[in-house]
């Protein structure tokens, strides 16, 4: 019997245990859809941007591990999906994306719907594939998957041409074997496990600090064994959130420029930093020449690319996070490696930066929009998957939702994609249609990709949207308020679009609050209404992130507004 | 740190698109090609790309991290500390009369070179070794009148 390449692609999609797909037709994929119509097994939800399918398909790969598969035409339908692509590059999300192709022989010709989409997306994907004939069809769908998910994950793409989905070719001539060349080997991780306990042994003031490594890795259960064995606080990255309990007394909460006081005072005083699944960025760091100036570095991570990259290791693991971790807790066999005693006045110093400089913020006859998260804190009771988009809205989310548990905090970390979080949000609600996932969001980042609302309601993913409306580009007002003498340059968004019309518009429920009594009751109606909602919470105009630490400045070196006060 | 010459040794699978991956992977990280060879292996599936470059010892282990994470990329290796000599090769088109044909041809004799093709006044010159002599070769025949020439990138083992 022959199979179309259509077939040989879907069997391919079966093998990997795919059931889910966001896409968007075109004249390049017609034939797969056509396909698609007979296919069982595979749920399709038709997205209305190309964007907002690999923002999905990345939600839906954060929140479940797996990984997420998106499907678009030729020219302007692969393009569409650059930002997604380069977004789940920058923080190592597996997903696989599908792009049709004009014929082969039209390749190079200027055809209509003609991009060189390999070309585009060469230094933003982990690899990518120009599909040659319909031999390698089946091969290369299962080799991109496979290099997706396997060490540091990452994006894949595969173009097809429309040929080789039209063409067909003997069932028992299709091979799925994939065929990739070995994965450079590694050395044992043995010995630097040894040095790194002796170091941990050897530390009186040491920091674990966390990143997406431990995520990606599945390693949440092995730290929490770890972090017993070290007593030692334990920080994270913007993309850690979640691998540590919030709620922990040991947790410093976020590290770096809108990290906490705490957090950033305890790294820049310790003796050892045990860095584990992070790869030191910016945010993080600042000036790196001052970033933790006293202390023996430890780093696992799996790409030995992250090492020595930015901040020079003493001692460097390069490994799945979850296996140096195991490895560290055999070594450590049960026993704490460093006694109660012996860490205690580091400890009560971290005590004493906390209560100095907790997080905050002042109460006024506005509605902050820290109270919002707060408050959405208590009545989800920390159980909601949240997604967010980027800016104050992200940072205010980061700082003021104590994520628990793995993989329920879903915000764009490296790239910093405004519109992420709507159809990171529908991603997430897909995989879990039981659970409250909301996207927490700005009166402008919502903008960027608000079509995918009609996605939302189309198929009935009651996604939860909390739109911080400040009438602002928060985040850049506030660095024009700090360091450009409050030159408001393009910042103020005269926000006259009424949301709740507008959600209204798009099938799903608008509600609004204006007053800070208002927060409770609108959050709590929004949460219990069912189907999509949008929520417009008309916040304090210029309201400032804090902590802060300048660009380029040391860690030490934060605004902090009225935090310090707060603790008087 | 130290900047200095630098050989990188690559077998990639020989693929249409590998050049311009281990290329973007150079420039996108703002890493220098200074020359480039290519060619395949005993086995047709593979290809041997060797590439010079300058950097600090720093930047060379960078590259060598950052060209192993190229799926395509079989094996790196960093041969300038195997301390074997470079070698390069020139051909060079210039007129060739009774006049200065003595003069060439005493440089190519210096530098071990030959004529493999002579014709209505003009000779093809073929020349290989080390860069210095290269450039030194290149230097002396220039005051002779070079019509045109090619000159490949550095090669070594």
């Amino acid at each position: 019997m022959k199979l179309t390449g259509s077939q040989i692609l879907f069997k391919a999609l079966h093998a990997e245990g795919v059931d889910t797909i966001f896409g968007y037709p075109g004249g390049s994929v017609i034939d797969l859809y056509d396909e698609m119509y007979r296919q069982e097994g595979i749920q399709h939800y038709l997205v209305r941007h190309e964007q907002g399918a690999v923002h999905a398909a990345d939600g839906y790969a954060r929140a479940t591990g797996k990984t997420g598969v998106c499907l678009v035409t030729s020219g302007p339908g692969a393009t569409n999906t650059v930002t997604g692509i380069a977004n789940a590059y920058a923080d190592s999300i597996p997903v696989v994306i599908l792009t049709g192709q004009v014929p082969t022989h039209m390749i190079g010709k200027d055809a209509f719907q003609e991009v060189d989409i390999t070309g585009i997306t060469r230094p933003c994907t982990k690899h990518n594939f120009l599909v040659r004939t319909v031999e390698d069809l089946g091969r290369n769908i299962r080799e991109a998957f496979h290099i997706a998910r396997s060490g540091r994950p990452g994006p894949v793409l595969v173009d097809i041409p429309k040929d080789i989905l039209q063409a067909t070719l003997e069932e028992e001539k299709i091979s799925m074997a994939v065929n990739l060349p070995a994965e450079p080997s590694r050395e044992s991780i043995d010995g630097a496990c040894a040095e790194a306990i002796s170091l941990i042994k050897a530390s009186r003031r040491p920091v674990i600090f966390v990143g997406g490594g431990i995520l990606r890795g599945k390693a949440v259960s092995e730290l929490r064994t770890f972090v017993d064995a070290v007593n030692a606080p334990v920080t994270a990255s913007l993309m850690g959130l979640g691998a540590f309990p919030g709620t922990d007394p040991r947790w410093l909460g976020m590290l770096g420029m809108h990290g906490t006081y705490y957090a950033n005072m305890a790294v820049s005083h310790s003796d050892l930093l045990i860095a584990v699944g992070v790869r030191f960025d910016d945010r993080v760091t600042s000036k790196v020449a001052e970033f933790a100036p006293n202390a023996r570095i430890i780093h696992i991570d799996i790409d030995p690319v992250s090492i020595n990259k930015i901040v020079k290791a003493h001692v460097s693991i390069i490994s799945d996070c979850r296996e140096a971790l195991q490895r560290l807790n055999t070594m450590a066999g049960g026993r704490v490696l460093l006694s109660e005693d012996q860490t205690r006045d580091w400890l009560d110093q971290i005590t004493k930066w906390k209560r100095a400089v907790p997080l905050g913020y002042c109460r006024s006859d506005k509605i902050k929009p820290q109270c919002v998260i707060e408050k959405l804190y208590e009545l989800t009771k920390g159980q909601a998957i949240i997604t967010t988009e980027v800016g104050q809205n992200q940072m205010w989310a980061a700082q003021f939702y104590h994520f628990d548990y793995p993989d329920t905090f879903i915000s764009s970390g490296g790239l910093g994609t405004m519109g992420f979080g709507l159809p990171a949000a529908i991603g997430a609600q897909v995989a879990f249609p039981d659970r409250t996932v909301v996207d927490i969001a700005g009166d402008g980042s919502i903008q960027m990709n608000i079509q995918e609302l009609a996605t939302a309601v189309h198929y009935n993913l009651p996604v939860k949207v909390v739109i911080l409306n400040n009438s602002f580009l928060g985040m850049v007002r506030q660095w024009q308020e700090m360091f450009y003498g409050k030159r408001y340059s393009q910042t103020h968004m005269k926000q006259t679009l009424d949301f709740v019309k507008l959600a209204e518009a798009f099938g799903a429920v608008g509600l609004r609050a204006t007053k800070p009594e208002e927060v409770e009751d609108v959050l709590r109606k929004g949460l219990e209404t069912p189907g999509v909602v949008m929520m417009d919470f008309q916040v304090e105009p210029e309201e400032q992130v804090y902590p802060m630490v300048s660009p380029g400045a040391a860690l030490t070196d934060m605004k902090l507004g009225n935090l310090r006060q707060e603790a008087d | 740190m130290d900047i200095k010459e630098s050989v990188i040794s690559i077998l990639a699978s020989n693929k249409p698109d590998v050049l311009a991956r281990i290329a973007g992977t150079f420039s996108g990280r703002g890493f220098n090609i200074d020359s480039i060879t290519a060619n395949i292996t005993r086995d047709p599936r593979i290809t041997k790309i060797l590439i010079t470059t300058h950097g600090d010892q720093d930047t060379i282990i960078k590259i060598e991290k950052q060209l192993n994470r190229l799926v395509d990329i079989h094996q790196v290796t960093d041969l300038t500390s195997l301390g074997l000599p470079l070698r390069e090769m020139m051909l060079i088109r210039m007129p060739m009369t009774g006049e200065n044909q003595d003069k060439i041809m005493e440089i190519v004799d210096r530098y071990r070179g030959e004529v493999i093709e002579t014709g209505a006044g003009y000779g093809v010159l073929e020349l290989a070794g080390n860069k210095e002599d290269m450039d030194n070769a290149f230097a002396a025949l220039e005051q002779l009148g070079i019509d045109d020439f090619a000159r490949t990138g550095s090669i070594t083992l």
